[in-house]
């Protein structure tokens, strides 16, 4: 591991926090260490209990009837058979769950069982609960539902043109549920200023998680008339609010544990019907109730990429520099909003901050079509745009005959910079990753210089360390964090923070641990639970090292206040002089002079009462003032680079990854171990989304999944992965917790627009498209023999009623970060 | 979870027993061995036995008998693994072996069968989907429907061979032996598979598959390539088998080039034999070879990878099968 340790951090920017003196990156005896992961023996011997290993007396299974039909109105639900069935107990249908809810408030347009209509081939449509799986599986086919079918809608562009009949009653117009215009800076003299101006266009396939551990809920409706529901979620706090909703129970009256989580990657971020339904199937029947899905209900889930096609208009001084960017996305959603309008944003957000853009405009519109919905996955509406702006500039770097990688070191957005859309960047490590790749990779004896079938192709990206805004507006912390010291010297954390993998929990052993003096080890976590521990907005967005951290360091840092003070008294040394380390509290002057952790804290519980402490966080105000500035704001962005190298079969198309180098600057590692872990991991990821991976339906057979199957959705397995070279660049955050940055989502982001460009300099031919098929590459090769156009991919989008644009004057240009009063044009 | 039906599960200790129980179950019997196949397409509802017959701990169907010499019996109830691992038949039957390598993953080798392998059911993304899948394609010809979607018109099912190992033995002329109360039979490989993908054995429901004869290893060498997406898991979305008779280096004397993974059947490609035989797989016979399994080769759109890509592969992958033939690559 490569490191550039020339930054200290200690999380001093944060205002308020009543922080002793700092310790040197030397002094640190936690944080930045290799530790194991405070679960990690449990996961590795079978022990951690999942959702599905819960088992309560008396439960009952869950079975939901999906529709078979991709939209079509329900004529009539009949639920007798399935009733009269032995050891059946209870059958709902929507009319029992007719509340309406969504993870956005904008989009409240899901119920837990479909009311008057399907819009999918998976839409939830009845339930049972039966004394096992078996009979729950049998009742659920004696469901008898007549449908009045509908025409599907199948594509955007279908979407775009199709008045009648719409899937939704909202929406922007047809079957359009979103579209956006933002236009920031003089858009003509941007491009007037260019030496060339390019427009290329892009796809990027849908694609979704796959997480090993199938979607699970148990719900226990006891007999104090409290609810305690049991997930494999990633948003705790959301589905609490959900369930709120939708039973029309008090939200006090809840409470949703999220279980050890098996993997999420932002598919397990929504509220889900499945949850709601187990918690409505224990209400009636006063028994525990527990569903599991299938892996291919997984697949109806979804929420995952969405497909995105994108026009990208860029002008390019000689030198690389960007004078303008013009970009627009089409999205296709799916059958609900989900995450949608957020989605669709963050499609046009990000471009901005890895170099300079000085006018930008983005256009983006959200269909809505016969299909899962789409969501966040793993970069959220990023990696579609970052794939087209990274193959571009690879072609604009050809078309200038300038090294990409130089030209892109050349003109990087400048720490504590004010991007033209609003963006506050701090701390930025792109350049120095840039040079780590370059340098790692040997790509200036690489690039351009193997021979024919092989090549090297470079891309950066950048991605945020939580968004800036909750998903429903309110002025709360997004994180809390409250610490209990026990007079046996135990430490308990809690907090609402979701622990999906990522080792959410352990970064807050570790973080308290560093401040107490004490071991992790010593340390209990509880997290996750809505009665137990404040709220934290959930495991999304890469925001929650950046923001539990935060609140742990807040309450740490004041228990250790109380602590302190406390044996200031007893030994009569200034409380400035006392160190905390090695469980022990001491004197830094007469290190022998001091008390056990255990006996600080008896001290402290003798002088103040009961100790506990809590913390919270708010992310800083982001100086975007303008409708949409919600979406991209951080208190930081994590900057990742990869060189990709390829090897091409010109015979089968096959594309082979035998290596990739990657750089992510990580601001500061709280446990490199598991910094390169989610590294490691979003390469793999990467390869799957730019190889292979993809979500496709047969539009001429109902829209029908093609092939919801573990076996049939093609991901890579360990032998397709290639041999990754990470380099952690360590370029301290002021707003980070130690000046720590996300690493959970960013480093997926280069891995696809690298590949694609490697590809073209293995074969020269651009594959503008994921996944990088051997179908797509034998066909770009057959183009480029032919003479044609040496490329695979779309070659328009459609042209839609764009609303007028919302202008906002860059920071370069005076602006406020407010719309500019718009000017009434009569055509 | 997707559950299994109920079914009766019977388990003989003789492979005469075994005929017996399937004599008595009639049509609703099935056979299992490793179940690696048959028990998800249960789950699935694509095959609803209500007898289901355990042949996997029969004795008599777990030996590898004989040799390269005179020949090798492999018992039908042989796992994969224990098949791949096996001395003789590493020594004497390479591409035997590196054929049954390429099967799926290593614990599902560990689990099924050279057997099971031989008389995997035909696959197609259309029928390899669970019930409430297939519900909302009206279901297909194949399981509970009256359509083939891959091709509506068409009166038969065109779910595809996708064993690894059919094409191999139908090139290098294997045998097999089948066991019911009326008697024993041995049969080609060559014969054995039917061009329908609801129909595609000769074989009566009641026969059970014993024991594999591969014929004496002297004077011919062979190989197989497969085209599948990944390094693992994968059934063939083509396969190509190659069997060349005569001395390494020196004149073909016969030849079999047989095409998997695009058919209900496996499809011998005559033409391309004949180009191979009196040649010595120079560059310009191994051409001529490769475009008359490419001409003849019609995959349809009912597995991984475009229909047409699959025909294009057919070029390269049996250029590549013979030129290792020719260059002495196949052991």
């Amino acid at each position: 591991m490569a490191t550039n340790n020339g930054h200290e951090g200690n999380g001093r920017g944060r205002a308020g926090l009543d922080g002793e003196g700092a310790k040197t990156p030397q002094d640190l005896k936690v944080v930045g260490k290799p530790f194991r992961k405070v679960d990690a023996r449990s996961k590795c011997v079978g022990a951690t209990k999942f959702a599905d290993d819960i088992s309560l007396p008396r439960m009952l299974y869950c079975k939901i009837l999906r529709s078979h039909v991709p939209h079509a109105r329900i004529k009539s639900i009949d639920c007798s058979k399935a009733l009269a069935l032995p050891g059946v107990h209870a059958c709902i249908t929507g009319k029992d769950l007719p509340v309406p809810y969504g993870i956005l408030p904008v989009s409240q347009d899901e119920t837990a069982l479909c009311v008057e209509k399907v819009r999918f081939i998976g839409d939830p449509v009845a339930a049972v609960a039966a004394v096992d799986e078996d009979t729950a599986f049998d009742a659920m086919n004696l469901i008898e539902v007549e449908y009045e079918p509908l025409a599907a809608v199948a594509t955007i562009e279908e979407a775009v043109e199709t008045s009648e009949p719409r899937i939704h009653e909202y929406g922007d117009y047809n079957n359009v549920h979103k579209t956006v215009h933002l236009e920031f800076g003089d858009m003509d003299e941007g491009f007037g200023e260019a030496d060339v101006v390019r427009e290329d266009t892009f796809f990027y396939e849908g694609n979704t998680h796959l997480p090993m551990e199938q979607h699970a809920a148990v719900a226990h409706f006891d007999a104090d008339g409290k609810i305690t529901l049991w997930s494999s979620t990633q948003t705790p706090h959301y589905v609490h609010r959900a369930l709120a909703k939708t039973l029309q129970m008090p939200a006090a009256h809840i409470r949703v544990i999220a279980t050890p989580n098996g993997g999420g990657f932002g598919g397990k971020s929504d509220p889900f019907n499945h949850e709601i339904v187990v918690c409505e199937l224990s209400r009636r029947t006063k028994r525990p109730v527990k569903v599991t899905l299938t892996r291919e209900e997984v697949f109806y889930c979804h929420r995952g990429r969405h497909p995105v096609l994108m026009k990208s208009r860029i002008g390019v001084k000689k030198d690389g520099s960007i004078t303008a960017l013009d970009f627009q996305s089409f999205l296709d959603g799916g059958a609900y909003g989900s995450y949608g309008v957020a989605s669709t944003f963050y499609t046009g957000a990000l471009q901005t901050v890895t170099y300079d853009v000085p006018r930008y405009r983005f256009r983006g519109l959200r269909a809505f079509t016969n299909k899962p919905p789409c969501g966040p996955k793993r970069g959220h509406g990023t990696p579609q745009p970052r794939f087209a702006l990274e193959v571009q500039l690879d072609k604009v770097a050809e078309e200038l005959k300038l090294d990409p990688a130089e030209m892109r070191l050349k003109h990087l957005v400048k720490p504590d910079t004010v991007t033209a859309n609003y963006l506050r960047v701090g701390s930025i490590g792109l350049g120095a990753c840039i040079e780590k790749v370059v340098e790692g990779s040997d790509w200036k004896n690489k690039f351009k210089k193997l021979p024919e079938g092989r090549g090297f192709g470079i891309a950066c990206s950048s991605y945020i360390c939580g968004a800036g805004l909750p998903i429903y507006w309110n002025s709360m912390p997004h994180s809390g964090v409250q610490l209990r010291l026990d007079r046996q010297g135990g430490v308990c954390v809690q907090c609402g923070s979701t622990d999906i993998g990522q080792g959410s929990d352990s970064v807050l052993a570790y973080v308290v641990a560093e401040i107490l003096g004490i071991d992790p080890f010593d340390i209990r976590v509880v997290t996750a639970d809505t009665d137990l521990t404040p709220v934290d907005l959930g495991s999304y967005s890469s925001r929650v090292t950046l923001m539990t951290g935060n609140a742990a360091i807040q309450a740490a840092e004041r228990a250790r206040e109380l602590l302190a003070k406390a044996v200031a008294e007893k030994l009569s040394v200034p409380v400035d002089n006392l160190s905390f380390a090695e469980r022990r509290v001491f004197d830094v002057e007469n290190p022998e002079v001091g008390v056990s952790f255990a006996e600080a804290v008896v001290l402290a519980e003798s002088k103040f009462g009961t100790i506990g402490t809590v913390g919270s966080y708010v992310p800083p105000r982001a100086p975007g003032r303008f409708k949409g500035a919600g979406v991209g704001p951080s208190p930081a962005y994590s900057y990742s680079v990869a060189v990709a190298e390829v090897e091409v079969d010109v015979e089968t198309g096959y594309v082979n990854v035998p290596r990739i180098w990657v750089a992510h600057d990580i601001g500061k590692s709280i446990n490199p171990m598991l910094v390169m872990g989610q590294v490691e991991g979003s390469i793999y990821m990467g390869l799957g989304e730019a190889l292979m991976e993809e979500m496709v339906y047969r539009e001429n057979r109902n829209v029908v999944h093609k092939f919801p199957s573990l076996l049939e959705y093609k991901s890579p397995t360990t032998l397709e992965m290639c041999d990754v070279f990470t380099y952690l660049v360590e370029d301290a955050d002021p707003n980070g917790p130690f000046g720590a940055k996300e690493v959970g989502q960013g480093p997926l982001l280069p891995v696809m627009p690298a590949i694609a460009n490697a590809v073209y300099d293995a074969v020269g031919v651009r594959i503008d498209e994921v996944p990088i098929t051997p179908e797509k590459v034998l066909a770009a090769l057959r183009a480029k023999r032919q003479g044609k156009d040496a490329r695979f991919g779309p070659t328009r989008v459609p042209s839609p009623d764009w609303p007028d644009p919302l202008k906002v004057l860059t920071p370069a240009e005076g602006g406020d970060g407010k719309e500019m009063p718009r000017v009434a044009v009569h055509s | 979870m997707m559950r299994l039906p109920k079914f009766a599960y019977l388990v003989p200790k003789m492979v005469g027993e075994a005929a017996r129980m399937m004599g008595e179950a009639g049509p609703a019997g099935q056979f299992v061995a490793g179940g690696t196949d048959l028990y998800p397409n249960m789950k699935r509802r694509q095959q609803t036995p209500r007898t289901v017959i355990s042949v996997g701990r029969l004795q008599e169907l777990r030996r590898i008998e004989g040799d390269g010499r005179e020949g090798l019996r492999i018992g039908a109830g042989v796992s994969l693994t224990e098949l791949i691992e096996h001395p003789v038949v590493n020594r004497d039957y390479p591409s035997v072996a590196r054929a049954a390598r390429l099967i799926s993953t290593p614990t599902l080798r560990n689990m099924g069968t050279v057997g099971g392998n031989l008389l995997l059911d035909t696959r197609c993304n259309y029928y390899d989907q669970n019930f409430e899948w297939r519900k909302g394609i009206n279901f297909c010809l194949k399981k509970d429907g009256d359509v083939c979607w891959v091709a509506p018109g068409s009166a038969k099912c065109w779910a595809v061979q996708s064993s690894d190992l059919v094409p191999l033995m139908v090139a290098i002329g294997a045998r097999l032996r089948l066991v019911s109360t009326v008697g024993d039979r041995l049969v080609e490989a060559r014969g054995f598979y039917n061009d329908d993908g609801i129909d595609y054995l000769r074989k009566r429901p009641d026969e059970l598959l014993a024991e594999i004869h591969l014929p004496p290893a002297a004077g011919w060498r062979a190989v197989y390539k497969k085209l599948r997406r990944r390094g693992a898991f994968d059934f063939p979305v083509l396969g190509v088998a190659a069997r060349v008779d005569g001395a390494d280096g020196g004149a073909v004397e016969a030849a079999r080039v047989v095409l998997g993974g695009i058919a209900p059947a496996p499809l011998e490609v005559e033409a391309a034999g004949a180009a191979l035989t009196g040649s010595t797989l120079d560059d310009e016979t191994i051409s001529a070879a490769a475009e008359a399994c490419y001409l003849r080769a019609r995959p349809l759109d009912n597995t991984d990878h475009l229909m047409n890509y699959r025909k294009q592969m057919a070029r390269p992958f049996v250029l590549r099968a013979l030129r290792e033939l020719a260059e002495g690559r196949w052991q």
